[in-house]
């Protein structure tokens, strides 16, 4: 059953890890042209240089003349389904100047704002959901400890002042 | 009544809805003597159990001068405590730290917040909280005051407690909630009677660690997760299991799912943020969103 989830979570993990590795990367060597094949992505992510058809993307498409210097070529490049175990991923990258501009997510499990039960997997009961943040007022906040000595201080003196 | 002060270095925050004192007249009046009786209690427990105090039991017990027959019964049950979470945890819970020494801070916390819950009801309070450093043990209602309530004591059946789960990706507020000032949180459930914990990365970075591995390594899966929410029948469950299903990483969310041998037979139930933004929570825990 660990095989079972932890094999999409390498998924996730492994395009995450080449978002992350890409960013770094192409910022510092914009000015290098892209002749690395080393940095193609790997099989969870693999950007398929659709001319967009969708009404919604207004990037360049590929076979636009991408002339910028940086490690990818401009364009709006889309994943492929990967499969988390509660549920199924699918993101689109836009490329600007050969730099990832923006990161969209096409699929997200419970994308319609629900939280969606974990079907024909080995954990049916869990739900996940992508979390929302909202503003609200509350009696209490439960949330990690927090024991630093700033914020120590920093509360301290608001405490001072408010006494 | 609220009280906050900084205790365990950390804000101990206590609410008391009813009014318990009486004056000289007999009159009901705010409870300064059961606050000051909850607090005192927690500096009583920091000096004993604090592996910062030089003078603490447990600091004596780390630098060999204190044999295990002079444990304090505090500190005993304590240790037997966390045994016994060792035991159920698969080891994941584990007091003794890298460097060998008892650190027993992970159930302590829940510990003394359960137990100063049980201060409050021996001196008859109904309806309050007790949060130290964001996880809390709640009882009864709040607010909405009305006259006429149980024994005369001048409170009506209110709201239950709300308690907002911090968003983990923000790092600019305490644990403790101010009065009437927004939040910014991921959840929000309602809790009576309940304890509410919360493991996380927030703010001191990784404090949580992998008992099983030497060394924390990125493929723990612990570094995947950067918070994780449960609530339990009461703070001492739901703190100890907390921390240990926090060191599971990513199957944490199982463990909570299928713990069952909880005391009066209650279940946990648990909300798990990753890295991603993503949430995944346990079959019950819904019914606690609002």
């Amino acid at each position: 059953m660990i095989k079972k989830l932890l094999l999409p979570f390498v998924v996730i993990v492994g395009f995450v890890g080449f978002i992350v590795y890409g960013r770094i990367k192409a910022a510092p060597r914009a000015s290098v042209p892209a002749t690395s094949a080393s940095l193609m992505p790997t099989s969870a992510f693999v950007p398929v240089t659709t001319p967009t058809t969708s009404s919604t993307t207004t990037s360049s498409t590929a076979g636009s003349a991408s002339t910028s210097a940086g490690q990818y070529k401009d364009g709006t490049y889309t994943g492929s389904v990967a499969d988390a175990y509660y549920g199924n991923v699918q993101v689109q990258a836009v490329i600007t100047n050969g730099a990832i501009a923006d990161v969209q997510f096409l699929q997200y499990p419970s994308d319609n704002g629900n939280s969606a039960n974990i079907s024909q997997r080995s954990m049916p009961l869990l739900k996940a959901e992508a979390i929302s943040t909202q503003s609200a007022t509350v009696d209490i906040i439960s949330g990690a400890t927090q024991t630093s000595q700033a914020f120590q201080q920093s509360l301290t003196a608001a405490l001072n002042q408010a006494s | 009544m609220r009280e906050t002060r900084i205790i365990m270095g950390m804000p101990v925050t206590v609410e008391i809805v009813e009014k318990t004192d009486t004056d000289n007249t007999g009159v009901l009046t705010d409870c300064p003597i059961v606050m000051k009786e909850v607090f005192d209690y927690f500096v009583y427990v920091d000096e004993k159990f604090s592996t910062y105090k030089s003078t603490s039991e447990i600091s004596a017990i780390n630098t060999s001068k204190l044999a295990p027959a002079d444990y304090s019964d505090d500190m005993k049950e304590i240790f037997m405590l966390a045994e016994k979470t060792k035991h159920e945890t698969d080891g994941y819970f584990d007091i003794v730290n890298r460097e060998g020494k008892y650190d027993p801070s992970g159930i302590v916390k829940g510990w003394a917040i359960w137990n100063a819950g049980k201060i409050l009801r021996r001196r008859g309070v109904e309806n309050f909280f007790v949060d130290a450093g964001g996880d809390v043990q709640t009882a009864g209602f709040k607010g909405g005051l009305k006259s006429g309530g149980k024994n005369g004591k001048g409170y009506g059946k209110g709201e239950k407690w709300s308690v907002g789960i911090a968003d983990p990706f923000a790092k600019n507020y305490g644990g403790t909630a101010m009065t009437g000032a927004p939040s910014r949180v991921v959840k929000i459930i309602r809790v009576s009677g309940e304890g509410v914990a919360t493991s996380g990365t927030a703010i001191r970075g990784q404090h949580i660690y992998n008992p099983h591995k030497k060394r924390d390594k990125k493929d723990d899966g612990i570094y995947d997760i950067v918070s994780l929410t449960v609530i339990g029948p009461n703070i001492y469950e739901a703190d100890r299991f907390a921390t240990a299903a926090f060191a599971m990483g990513k199957r944490g969310i199982e463990f909570i799912e299928n713990l069952k041998d909880l005391e009066d037979g209650k279940k946990l139930e648990a909300y798990m943020i990753d890295k991603n933004g993503m949430a995944i929570m346990t079959s019950g825990f819904e019914k606690y969103v609002i």
